[in-house]
C-alpha cells in the first residue's frame, strides 16, 4: 500500500502540450506512472508522448477512466482547471502551478465543498512538487531516482526540502512509502492534517516525516491533531529559523504575520505535542533512522 | 504589493467608503496651497510611507495655520521614518497628504484579511480604534469581533449590522457603516487585495462614518489582471535590491550577514540560511531562483547576490527537480567568467542532471569548492568565509 496513488492509478495531465508539461509527462511515464491522457481545450485528437489529448476533462474521463489529474496550467487559468477536474469525478488532483491568485483558490475550495464528502476531490497544492509512491508511480515534477521505496511517509510544504529528506533517507538505506507536497501557498488544498489521516491508516507507513515552514496555522493545527489522533511516531522539521518577520520568503504563504507563525514557535508547539523535531535540516534523515531503530 | 494611504482612500472611496476631504503634496509650499484649496481651519498633515505606526514616529501633525503646515512638512520631507514596521533603515518621506481635521466622537478598528485557518476572507473589528490590532489583541482581546465571509454569496448586510450593533454604533449611523463595510469587501474582492485596514474608522460628532486612515495590500499573483493597481507601486518604499530581483523574476530578501545564498525552492532556501546560522555563520540573503531556471537567470542571481557589498562568500545549493543541474552549472560558470569574484564560491548540486552539472564545473577550471550534502555545503561556506576573513585581516 501507499497513499493517494500507485502504479494502477489512471492519470491525466491538464495542460499537457506545454514544454514543461511534456517533459514531466515523459518523466512520469518512464517512472511507471499510468498516464492515460492529457487535456488541452482545442487540441483534442493530438497525441503527446504517446498519450491521447482531449478537449475537456469530461471527455478524458469518459474515454480513459482517469481517476487522478496533474494540473500544469498557467496561473490565470489554473483555478478553472482544478474546478473542471472536481466536476468530472477526478478523485485526486495535484496542482503544480505557482502564482494562482489567492481569491481564485478561495473559490476553488468553496466549489469543491459543493460535493458530498464521499465524492469530494482531494487536491494537493497548488505550488507543490507533487506526490510520489516510490517504485510505483509519481504525479509531479520530482526527480524520481532520489526516492527509495520504504516505510516513511513524507508530507511537506516545500518541494525541494522533501527531496532533501528523501535523499538523506536513501543515504541511510531507508525509503519512503509516499511523499506528498502540499505546497507553499496561503490558500491551498489538503492541509498537513488531511494527509496525516491517510498516513495513520496506511499499513506500509511506520513513521511520518512532516516538513513545515514559517507562516500560517497549519503546523499548529497538525500538532493538535497528532497529539490526539496519531499513534505512529512523527519527525518534523520547520524551515525559517533565520527568517525575518513580515517578509515573504519565496512561497506566498511563507510569511510571519501573526503569533505562532515563526519557526521557533512552531517547533515549540510540535514538541509539546510529542513530535520529535530535527533542529538541523541535515539531520532529518538521521533523526528518522534513530527513531526507527529504537 | 503595498500602496499609500491616499491611494487606498481614493480606491475605497470609489466603492462607497467616505473620507474627509484631502489632497496630496510634494513640497511644503504645495501642502500649504492644498490646505487653502481644501478650506477649513484645521488640517492634518500625514507623511505617506508604506508603514503603520506613523503617528508615534512623528509622521502625523495637526496644524491650524499656513506656517504650521510648512514647518510640519519641512520636518518630514526627505526624512526617514522609523516605526516597528519599517526596520532600522526606515522609509523615506517624499509625499504628504493634507486632510481636513474632523471632530471625532468614537474610533473603531476595521480590518479585512485572508484568514488562513478558515481559508476565507475574515472581517475583524473592534471598538478600541486607533491602537494597532496587535495591541488590541494583547490588551483587549474580548473587544475583537470577527465575521467570516461565505465566498459564494459574499459579505451579507446582516453580518455588517451584527457588527455595527456589537460595536455600539448609533442607530442613525448603521446604514452608513453597512455601506462602508460592504464597500471595503467589494474593493477587497474586485481588486484582489490580501488586506484592507481602516484604523481608525470614526464616527464624527455630526454622525458620519469616515475612514481616517487606510491601508491596502494586494496579491502579487493577481496583479496581472489589475494593471491600474500595478501603476500605484512606489519603488521608493521598497528595498532596492528586492526591487531589482523582482524585475528579474527572482525572489530575494536582503539580510544582515555575509554569506550569500543562491538556492532553488523557498523551503530549501530557508533551510540553507538556517544551516549557515547553525554552522556559525550569518546568511546575507534569501534567494530562490525558482523552477526551470536558465543559465542566464542563474548568472543574474549571482550578480544580484554579489551586488551586496557585505557578501564575503557565496553558497549555491541546488536540489533540482524541475530545474536542471547542468543549466545551473552553466549559469555559475557564465557569471564567474564574465565577472570574476574574489570571494570563495561553494556549490552543491543534487537531483536532475547532476553528473552533467558536476562535469561542467570541473571542466571550467574555476576555483569552485564542491560540496556533496547540505551540511557539507554550509560547513564549507562558513569555513571558507572564516579563513578568507582571517587572510584579509593578517
Amino acid at each position: 500500500m501507499s497513499i493517494l496513488l500507485d502504479q494502477s492509478t489512471r492519470v491525466i495531465v491538464q495542460g499537457i502540450t506545454g514544454k514543461m508539461a511534456r517533459f514531466h509527462t515523459r518523466e512520469m511515464l518512464d517512472y511507471g506512472t499510468n498516464v492515460v491522457g492529457g487535456v488541452v481545450p482545442g487540441r483534442g485528437g493530438e497525441v503527446v508522448e504517446g498519450v491521447p489529448v482531449f478537449d475537456t476533462v469530461e471527455a478524458a474521463v469518459n474515454n480513459t477512466g482517469a481517476e487522478a489529474s496533474l494540473v500544469f496550467v498557467p496561473p490565470p487559468f489554473a483555478a478553472d482547471s482544478i474546478m473542471e477536474a472536481a466536476n468530472c469525478g477526478i478523485r485526486y488532483c495535484v496542482c503544480i502551478t505557482d502564482g494562482i491568485p489567492a481569491q481564485d483558490m478561495i473559490v476553488v475550495k468553496r466549489y469543491m465543498f459543493r460535493f458530498a464528502k464521499e465524492n469530494r476531490m482531494m487536491l494537493t497544492g497548488p505550488n507543490c512538487a507533487g506526490t510520489i509512491s516510490p517504485g510505483k508511480a509519481m504525479i509531479g515534477i520530482m526527480p524520481g531516482h532520489i526516492y527509495q521505496q520504504g516505510n516513511v511517509g513524507i508530507v511537506g510544504r516545500s518541494g525541494t526540502l522533501g527531496y532533501e529528506a528523501a535523499a538523506q533517507l536513501k543515504q541511510l538505506g531507508l525509503g519512503v512509502s509516499t511523499s506528498v507536497g502540499i505546497g507553499g501557498d496561503p490558500i491551498n488544498g489538503a492541509s498537513f492534517k488531511d494527509i496525516l489521516v491517510h498516513f495513520e491508516e496506511d499499513d506500509d507507513t511506520d513513521l511520518i516525516c512532516m516538513i513545515g515552514e514559517i507562516g500560517g496555522p497549519q503546523e499548529a493545527e497538525a500538532a493538535e491533531f497528532l497529539r490526539d489522533n496519531v499513534t505512529k511516531p512523527v519527525v518534523a522539521y520547520v524551515a525559517g529559523l533565520t527568517a525575518p518577520k513580515g517578509k515573504t520568503m519565496g512561497h506566498a504563504g511563507a510569511i510571519i504575520s501573526a503569533f505562532g507563525e515563526s519557526a521557533a514557535e512552531k517547533v515549540e508547539i510540535l514538541s509539546q505535542a510529542g513530535v520529535t523535531v530535527a533542529q538541523h535540516p541535515a539531520e532529518i534523515g538521521s533523526t528518522i533512522a534513530g527513531l526507527l531503530a529504537a | 504589493m503595498d500602496i499609500h494611504e491616499y491611494q487606498a482612500k481614493e480606491l475605497l472611496h470609489q466603492f462607497g467608503v467616505e473620507k474627509p476631504p484631502g489632497a496630496l503634496a510634494y513640497s511644503p509650499e504645495q501642502a500649504a496651497y492644498r490646505s487653502r484649496e481644501l478650506g477649513g481651519d484645521k488640517w492634518v498633515v500625514k507623511a505617506q510611507v508604506h508603514a503603520g505606526g506613523r503617528g508615534k514616529a512623528g509622521g502625523v501633525k495637526v496644524c491650524a495655520t499656513d506656517s504650521e503646515i510648512q514647518t510640519a512638512c519641512k520636518e518630514m520631507f526627505g526624512q526617514k521614518i522609523v516605526t516597528h514596521q519599517t526596520g532600522q533603515e526606515g522609509k523615506g518621506i517624499y509625499r504628504v497628504y493634507v486632510e481636513n481635521a474632523v471632530a471625532i466622537a468614537k474610533e473603531f478598528y476595521l480590518g479585512l484579511v485572508l484568514d488562513r485557518s478558515t481559508q476565507r476572507v475574515m472581517i475583524v473589528c473592534s471598538a478600541e480604534g486607533g491602537m494597532e490590532i496587535e495591541e488590541i489583541a494583547a490588551n483587549q482581546p474580548d473587544s475583537i469581533i470577527r465575521a467570516s465571509v461565505e465566498p459564494a454569496v459574499g459579505l451579507r448586510e446582516f453580518q455588517c449590522r451584527d457588527i455595527a450593533f456589537a460595536l455600539g454604533l448609533k442607530p442613525s449611523t448603521i446604514s452608513s457603516f453597512v455601506r462602508t463595510l460592504t464597500g471595503c469587501y467589494q474593493a477587497f474582492r474586485d481588486l484582489d487585495a490580501t488586506m484592507v485596514e481602516i484604523n481608525p474608522l470614526v464616527e464624527t460628532k455630526d454622525g458620519r462614518i469616515l475612514a481616517l486612515d487606510a491601508k491596502m495590500t494586494f496579491d502579487d499573483n493577481a496583479l496581472f489582471r489589475h494593471p491600474q493597481i500595478s501603476e500605484l507601486r512606489d519603488k521608493s518604499q521598497e528595498d532596492p535590491r528586492e526591487c531589482r530581483a523582482a524585475d528579474r523574476g527572482l525572489s530575494y530578501v536582503g539580510l544582515e550577514g555575509n554569506i550569500g545564498c543562491i538556492v532553488n525552492g523557498a523551503g530549501l532556501a530557508m533551510a540553507t540560511m538556517d544551516t549557515i546560522k547553525l554552522a556559525g555563520g550569518e546568511p546575507a540573503n534569501f534567494l530562490d531562483i525558482g523552477g526551470g531556471a536558465t543559465p542566464e537567470r542563474v548568472a543574474k542571481a549571482f550578480r544580484l547576490v554579489m551586488s551586496d557589498e557585505s557578501v564575503e562568500a557565496v553558497l549555491v545549493n541546488i536540489f533540482a527537480g524541475i530545474n536542471r543541474c547542468d543549466w545551473v552549472a552553466e549559469g555559475v560558470v557564465k557569471a564567474l567568467t564574465d565577472n570574476p569574484v574574489n570571494v570563495p564560491v561553494i556549490v552543491r548540486l543534487s537531483g536532475t542532471n547532476v553528473e552533467e552539472g558536476q562535469k561542467i564545473l570541473e571542466q571550467s577550471g574555476l576555483p569552485v569548492i564542491k560540496a556533496d550534502s547540505l551540511r557539507e555545503a554550509a560547513d564549507f561556506a562558513v569555513d571558507a568565509w572564516k579563513s578568507a576573513n582571517m587572510e584579509a585581516k593578517s
